[in-house]
């Protein structure tokens, strides 16, 4: 068995059953604490839970204006990271026909030329984002290893991805199948680091908004 | 010397000048990837070749790369170079049997010994001590170790021969292997594909005949000059891989228009052969050019890698029944630890209800603050 039967074998089959295991963990893990009843009287502002929790999730994906100004490099570049990294994976042909292969579901692509810019944009946001945690003192103060492995599990299918799309620097095979396994061991880190954010980022700020909301505190 | 003794000779004999001889060397000298500088080398070396002795053994294998090399429309020079080995021991093509081709055996094998060249398809049984394949009472692990001892070099045809192949492939009920797992101290060049390219054979013995040794391998044992790059880098399809043109089924318009066939499981990218260049049926076409994708025949364990349809972005994923069982396993890890959690937070309830009993009186109530910040 060669590394690349291996990646698309043995290892996609495992990662796979990884991730969904230790994402439902997770989240049921969460989900099923004691819920402890809210019982502070609705504020005279109150826009209720269901407003205030989809109020929250939007309101906290805007930027502050109060910060804005010493944060905006950090926003565009967060910004940037996550939306190329939404056409990515929702608009490159491979991935929607791994999908459709798994699930049945398919879609259009986007054309190459624009998921390659975004790949591009995607992977000097991350270095940007990696050097600047390893060089700021207060952030490198903050980070921990959690912190510098989800950005490396995120960085390395990027890079590997951008040069197997150009096929260049080295073999199809050889770039395919560190492609591979560069994804597949972000997915089994996915549930357990700071990528469940994936997951868990809604949720925390709907919890948060419907609590918030229900008092009638801005949020 | 006996007329006829050299290859020039025999040439001479079908008509074939030396012009056509040395224009033949210069695209053999091309498809060897040397520089066209050694054609009349070639050519020279060729017209002075003798006959070489080529003893070629069927393993475990269907005749079909036999079936492909034999009636390989390769007409001229390459098929006379097929007419020049001297092929001294070959069961289905032989008119002698039993006990006679046992003796042709012995002796080709005795009056050349350490000169001939052993070609061998089919891949070679291990299980119960090979007894799974054998040729007149004896296995086919006995005959390698046998023949091989006495060859200048080994050509493994095909792909069973050259690692396994079709009887190797899970859960390989004879514990069928390569040429190269069991023979160590021979050269061996691997020349696979299911069936291989007859002209890659040719190419090999023009090599072997021309310089005395074997061609410049890969780290699979192939000949680089044929197996130096993928089918995708000389695929005719590439241009619209480029463009992200692809056709999703074997009848729809990207099928109709001759798109990439990429999605449709085509191993081209991860395949070294050369199908796309030299083509089959003298160079009538090649599987990609009739509308199918590469099943990757001439890599190791082609029928192992998934299914034929599968594109090279997916893979072998689990079954929705897996999926369900590692969710419910998440939902049990999941639950045990929210309920741990309940436990210890309702042991602290209890140990702090104690406290405030213990501080405020028997009359206060022990209800703790159940609003958290
Ligand atoms: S048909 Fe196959 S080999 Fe040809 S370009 Fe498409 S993927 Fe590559």
């Amino acid at each position: 068995m060669t590394l690349l039967d291996f990646a698309r074998g043995p290892a996609l089959y495992w990662s796979t059953l990884i991730m969904v295991c230790g994402l439902v963990w997770r989240l049921a893990g969460v989900a099923l604490l004691p819920f402890r009843p809210d019982r502070s009287a609705a504020g005279p502002q109150s826009r209720g839970r269901v407003r205030g929790a989809l109020g929250t999730i939007v309101s906290r994906s805007l930027p502050r204006r109060t910060f804005l100004a010493r944060t905006f490099a950090t926003v565009v570049v967060g910004y940037a990271m996550h939306l190329g990294l939404l056409i990515i994976l929702l608009g490159g042909a491979p991935h929607i026909l791994l999908v459709a292969q798994a699930t049945g579901l398919s879609w259009p692509s986007l054309p190459k030329g624009v998921v390659a810019l975004a790949s591009a944009v995607t992977l000097v946001t991350l270095v940007f984002v990696l050097v600047r945690r390893c060089t700021h003192p207060v952030l490198r103060l903050l980070s921990n290893f959690d912190d510098f492995l989800s950005i490396v599990l995120t960085l390395v299918p990027v890079a590997t991805g951008i040069l197997l799309a150009e096929e260049t620097v080295l073999p199809y095979r050889t770039l395919l199948t560190w492609h591979i396994l560069s994804v597949e061991a972000m997915m089994i880190w996915l549930p357990f680091g700071k990528l469940s954010h994936v997951v868990f980022v809604f949720a925390g700020r709907a919890v948060s908004g419907a609590k918030l909301g229900k008092r009638g505190a801005t949020t | 010397m006996k007329p006829r003794d050299t290859l020039g000779q025999k040439l001479a004999g079908y008509g074939i000048s030396r012009r056509a001889l040395l224009k033949f060397a210069a695209a053999a000298a091309t498809s060897l990837a040397l520089p066209p500088g050694v054609a009349p080398a070639i050519a020279e070396s060729l017209s002075g070749a003798r006959r070489q002795s080529l003893i070629w053994l069927s393993f475990q294998d269907c005749t079909g790369c036999l079936e492909s090399l034999t009636r390989s429309d390769a007409p001229g020079i390459e098929r006379l170079i097929f007419d020049f080995i001297s092929l001294d021991y070959q069961e289905t093509l032989m008119a002698a049997a039993g006990a006679a081709a046992d003796e042709t055996l012995v002796r080709a094998a005795r009056d050349n010994h350490g000169k001939y060249l052993l070609a061998i398809d089919g891949s070679v049984p291990t299980a119960e001590g090979g007894v799974h394949s054998m040729v007149g009472g004896r296995t086919n692990m006995d005959m390698l170790a046998e023949l091989a001892e006495g060859a200048a070099a080994v050509l493994a045809i095909g792909t069973c021969a050259a690692y396994g192949g079709i009887p190797k492939a899970a859960p390989n009920p004879t514990s069928a292997v390569g040429i190269a797992d069991l023979v160590k101290e021979k050269p061996i060049v691997n020349i696979p594909g299911c069936p291989p390219i007859p002209e890659v054979l040719t190419g090999v013995l023009v090599n072997f005949l021309t310089f005395g040794r074997l061609p410049d391998l890969d780290d699979l044992g192939r000949p680089l000059a044929y197996f130096g790059t993928t089918i995708h880098d000389q695929c005719y399809r590439r241009p619209y891989y480029d463009q992200g043109k692809f056709a999703h089924s074997f009848d729809d318009e990207g099928a109709r228009q001759g798109w990439c066939l990429f999605e449709l499981g085509c191993k081209g990218p991860t395949t070294r052969n050369a199908c796309a260049s030299l083509k089959w049926n003298g160079g009538t076409s090649f599987p990609i050019q009739s509308g199918h994708g590469c099943l990757g025949c001439s890599e190791p364990d082609f029928w192992d890698k998934g299914s034929f349809y599968t594109s090279l972005s997916g893979g072998e994923g689990p079954p929705w029944d897996a999926v369900g069982g590692a969710a419910a396993v998440g939902l049990g890890i999941g639950g045990a630890a929210a309920f741990a959690a309940r436990r210890s937070r309702a042991a602290v309830d209890r140990q702090l209800a104690k406290e405030w009993q213990r501080d405020h009186g028997a009359t206060a109530t022990s209800k703790t603050e159940e609003d958290g910040p």
